[in-house]
Parts: structure tokens; C-alpha cells; sequence
């Protein structure tokens, strides 16, 4: 549902979205390369478990929360991607130990 | 600019947003030899506006157009001076004192200026409509920050719906980068033209007139524009698939939609001002509250200043010149300049202020939302955090709530992760019209740092006195 517009100069790096590798631009937000993947859902809520995405991407709304190397309701957009990073959608309530 | 380095104990001034005010003021307070600290959310300078004008992959300038590229100075102007630059800092705690909490990449630390600028900025006012929850929809502004930053448009069936200039800025900006947008349903009431047309002979003679019309033939010629649009709906079950509207009076149409960017206006982006105290006043033309501050941007708050959109809504060029105000009145305050030096390198500042203000009456009526798309009804969210209704929210009035930070208690409204900021205008519009009295008897949420959330372990890892040691250490 995004697509990126030509740019030859951009470099790529892998990272993961919940465990599959994929091959993103260096300098994008985690919120844009999920969009780019085609993720436009990143999560459901606490309250109801009603699906959301991205909504501001400039870190006011908070529904790009997700989890970010094992650590859960980090801003997608405010989170700038790096090599190796493993990004995962969080789904309903924080499970207890978790 | 300084490299990015770890934050010194003590500043002179702190600059906190790196958007136009908080650019110029910081270059500013430099050249008038104030040791300056400019502390941003974002990873580089620019400001939502500006966002990534040093390293946007989008090369062809003609796609974000003159006025972006126009902040270039802006930038250069704050890299070649001296001032201290922070990136990625996020500040959640400005205390009396002006003790200020900040994390860069997780660490959390605490600081002291003796002077600070706040320059947050705006956001675009919430649009508490039918089905704006579902993936998929998103504010104009979030599509433009994908396209300025990242090289991203959105693909599919893309709508635009709403009223403002950045509507019709974002629609012509993906027509010039080649992605098609379906249609721009126009949400601008026909009866606002009557009260626009008071302040038509300062626009008529204002470079908002050229340019407006300039950029509506533009989106005009390549996108469909259906206009006087209301009852805007968004429909889908797990993400958007349709936009159902009336324009005028005919009935209900629906379009198919993947992508729904709406837009109805931006308000100052105001709860770190609000959260250190700075008192607020409702402005009924813009419809939100901006803070109360005098002809330099001082708040009641000693030693806190406020300047550019965060302000009170005013564009790039203003939030510039408001931003430099606010710097020569820090360097006089702090001894580096007298009180003529300031007030006569003032006098060029406000004289751009009166340029750029000329026009935006006009803008600002003409675009003034909906009220059935600010004042949402029955089980449409107001809430999006805590998934609470129009409807809750007014049986609390009905309990007899007064106003939000009574109402909140009742249902945790305002109290999720964005701490108020897509609901507080919402709640406070609605409990106004419920009550019959307007928004500024009702107020707003009393909001309380962090001003966004930060975890234990960043709290845990502050450094601590001796004092505070022993406060809670059994010996």
C-alpha cells in the first residue's frame, strides 16, 4: 500500500519483522519499512484488541507501538532502523513475564 | 553546530524543538554569544516542516516544492553556529528551576539552562470521525512525512478528506511525484466563505493569494475534488476499505479506499508547556487553547519562553521571527546584549512577523473545521488509547462531570500512552457543548510530566545526589 519513489543512492540493510528477514533502506524509520512491507497494521490494542497502524508518524499518537529487539511498546516512528534489528507487531495486552 | 556529544551540566539557554523557531532562536542565542543547547526529537533539523531537508532522497526539488527547500538557510544558518545540537532527545520534564529531563537512545538524564525556548511546534488536530482507528488511515501530515523523509507514497486507492492548505500542499506533491490520489474530499464548510470574506482585502494583497490559488488549479487539473463534503465516514472491518460522505445535501456516497490521509488543520503541540505550567488561553477562531505569552514569547513560567506554532499557530515564516524574538529576549535577560541591541534588532523581526501575518485571517476562517467532525457522537472514538466513546464521555457530563480532568477518573480518557494529545480538544469541546458553556470554562487536561512515557529503568539509571542516597538507604 506504499511504495518507494526511485532512489539509486539509497543503501540497504536486513533486518526482521517478526522473524522474517527483510532487506530495508539505511536511514528509514521502523514505521516506514513496515508500511513498506506491507504492514499496515502494527498492532491491537490493550482495551479491545481492535487492529491499528501507524497513524501520525511524528510521534504525537502513539498507535505505531511495537516491539523493538525484545523490548515492547517503543514509537515505530521515532526509531530509526539498524542492521540485525528485530522488529515485531504486538498483539492485545503485555502478557505477565513477558 | 556542534557534533552531537553528551549533554554538559549547564546551559545558558535550552532550545527545545528543532523546527524554524527553534532554529532560529538557537542561532540566535549563539551569535549573540549565549551558550546554547538545542535539544530534538527528531534525528535531524528541520522540524516537521523542514523534516529531512539535509537528507531527503526525494532529489527532484520541484516534488516538495519552493517552500521546503526554503528552510535550507534555515539549517545552514543553525549548522554553522556554535550551538550544541542534540538529536533523537526526547525532553519529558521541564521542573522549576528549569531542571530539564531528557533521554537520548534510552538513557535518561537531567540538565539545568537557566533560560529555555519551547519550541514544539503543532500537530494536526485530531478528526474524531466514524472508523479513523483503522489501519490504514492516516493524517495527511504522517503521508507527507513518509514522502519527505523516506521517498514513500502511498499505493492503491488513496482519499484525502479534509480542509487547510496542507491538504491541497500533500495532493499536489504525490500528483508531481507521479502517485494518483483518487479523489481530495474537500470537508470546507460553504458557510465559512461569509465570515473569510471579512478579511479578503488583506489576502487579496498577501502571498498566501498567488500561491493557494496556484496550488488548487494544480491539484484541481489532476485530482478529482468533491466539495462542501460532511457526514465523513471511514468503513472497513481490520483496515480502511471505503470513505462514505455527503457533499451538499444529496445523499450518502461511498468511495473505495486503501489509504484515507486526513487533515483538518494543525494546533500547538502544547503539553510539555502545559505540563511545566504555562497558562493557556482558548482561541475561538483556531478553535484550540494556545499559551498565554507576552510580545517576546515569555510564559508566566520564569524563565520559560514559548515560540513559533507551539505558540499559537502561525506558519514557517512567523514561528522563524517569533523563534529570534525569543532568543534576543534570552540574551538580554542573560546579560550578553542591552536592552537596545534587542529592541532594535527586534524591529526587523516584527516587521517580518506583519508581512507574514497579512492574509492568514482570511485562511484561518475559511478553513475553520466541521463542527460534526470535531464533536463526534454516539460510539464514534474520541479516545483512541483508552477506546473511549463520544457517548461515555457525555454520560459522565450527565453524572455531572464538570470538565476532563474530573471525567477522566470515570473512564481513563487522556490518561493512554499520548497523554491527551489526539483526544484533549475533543473532550473539551464536548463537554462544552453538553454543558452549554464554552471551551475555555471548560478548559483542558492538566497534564503532568513525563510528558511522554519513559520506562523504570531509564528513571532507575538517572544519577543521584548524596541526599537523595540517603533518603531511602537503611544504614
Amino acid at each position: 500500500m506504499f511504495r518507494r519513489l526511485p532512489d539509486p543512492g539509497a543503501e540497504e540493510i536486513t533486518v526482521s519483522i517478526d522473524g522474517t528477514p527483510v532487506t530495508v533502506r539505511t536511514g528509514d524509520s521502523v514505521a516506514a519499512v513496515l508500511l513498506a512491507a506491507g504492514r499496515i497494521q502494527c498492532r491491537t490494542t490493550p482495551v479491545s484488541g481492535a487492529a491499528r497502524g501507524s497513524y501520525c508518524l511524528m510521534g504525537v499518537c502513539f498507535e505505531c507501538l511495537v516491539e523493538i529487539d525484545g523490548v515492547g511498546n517503543r514509537q515505530a516512528c521515532m526509531i530509526r532502523v539498524a542492521p540485525g534489528m528485530a522488529i515485531a507487531t504486538q498483539n492485545g495486552r503485555r502478557e505477565a513475564g513477558r | 553546530m556542534n557534533a552531537p556529544s553528551s549533554i554538559k551540566p549547564h546551559y545558558q539557554l535550552a532550545v527545545i524543538g528543532g523546527g524554524p523557531a527553534g532554529l532560529a532562536a538557537a542561532s540566535t542565542a549563539d551569535r549573540l554569544g549565549v551558550d546554547t543547547v538545542l535539544l530534538d526529537e527528531q534525528w535531524a533539523p528541520g522540524g516537521q516542516i523542514y523534516r529531512a531537508i539535509t537528507e531527503t532522497p526525494v532529489r527532484d526539488q520541484a516534488v516538495l516544492g519552493a517552500d521546503y527547500w526554503r528552510g535550507a538557510d534555515l539549517v545552514a544558518g543553525f549548522r554553522a553556529s556554535k550551538a550544541q545540537y542534540v538529536p533523537g532527545a526526547t525532553v519529558w520534564s521541564v521542573s522549576h528551576g528549569n531542571e530539564i529531563g531528557v533521554s537520548v537512545a534510552g538513557v535518561a538524564q537531567l540538565f539545568c539552562a537557566d533560560r529555555v525556548i519551547l519550541a514544539t511546534g503543532a500537530m494536526e488536530r485530531p478528526f474524531p470521525i466514524p472508523g479513523w482507528t483503522l489501519p490504514g488511515v492516516m493524517t495527511a501530515g504522517a503521508a507527507q512525512i513518509l514522502l519527505k523523509s523516506c521517498g514513500m507514497v502511498a499505493a492503491g486507492r488513496v482519499v484525502l478528506a479534509g480542509t487547510g492548505p496542507l491538504l491541497w500542499l500533500i495532493a499536489a506533491q504525490y500528483a508531481r511525484a507521479g502517485a494518483p490520489v483518487a479523489a481530495l474530499l474537500d470537508t470546507t464548510p460553504r458557510e465559512n466563505w461569509r465570515a473569510a470574506l471579512t478579511q479578503l482585502p488583506a489576502f487579496l494583497t498577501s502571498a498566501y493569494l498567488r500561491a493557494g490559488v496556484a496550488l488548487r488549479r494544480e491539484v484541481g487539473r489532476r485530482v478529482p475534488v468533491i466539495r462542501d463534503v460532511r457526514s465523513l465516514r471511514v468503513l472497513g472491518e481490520d483496515r480502511a476499505q471505503a470513505v462514505a460522505y455527503q457533499s451538499g445535501h444529496a445523499a450518502e456516497r461511498c468511495i473505495e479506499a486503501d489509504i484515507v490521509l486526513l487533515h483538518q488543520g494543525v494546533v500547538p503541540n502544547l503539553n510539555l508547556a502545559n505540563a511545566i505550567g504555562c497558562r493557556q488561553v482558548w482561541q475561538d477562531t483556531l478553535l484550540c487553547f494556545v499559551p498565554e505569552v507576552d510580545a517576546w514569547g515569555a510564559s508566566n513560567v520564569e524563565g520559560v519562553a514559548i515560540a513559533g506554532d507551539g505558540a499559537g499557530i502561525g506558519g514557517a515564516g512567523i514561528a522563524a521571527e517569533h523563534g529570534r524574538l525569543a532568543a534576543l529576549d534570552a540574551a538580554w535577560r542573560l546579560g550578553c546584549i542591552d536592552a537596545a541591541r534587542r529592541d532594535a534588532e527586534a524591529a526587523a523581526c516584527r516587521q517580518a512577523v506583519q508581512r507574514f501575518a497579512k492574509g492568514r485571517d482570511f485562511l484561518d476562517r475559511l478553513h475553520r473545521p466541521r463542527q460534526e467532525h470535531r464533536v463526534p457522537t454516539g460510539d464514534t472514538l474520541v479516545c483512541r488509547c483508552e477506546e473511549v466513546t463520544a457517548q461515555q464521555i457525555l454520560d459522565t457530563v450527565g453524572l455531572g462531570c464538570q470538565g476532563p480532568n474530573q471525567m477522566k477518573s470515570f473512564l481513563r480518557c487522556g490518561m493512554g500512552p499520548c497523554q491527551g494529545r489526539l483526544c484533549g480538544l475533543t473532550v473539551t469541546e464536548l463537554i462544552a457543548r453538553a454543558r452549554g458553556v464554552t471551551p475555555a470554562q471548560v478548559g483542558y487536561y492538566r497534564l503532568r510530566p513525563p510528558i511522554k512515557p519513559i520506562t523504570l529503568a531509564e528513571l532507575a539509571s538517572l544519577p543521584k545526589t548524596e541526599a537523595a542516597v540517603n533518603a531511602v538507604v537503611r544504614i
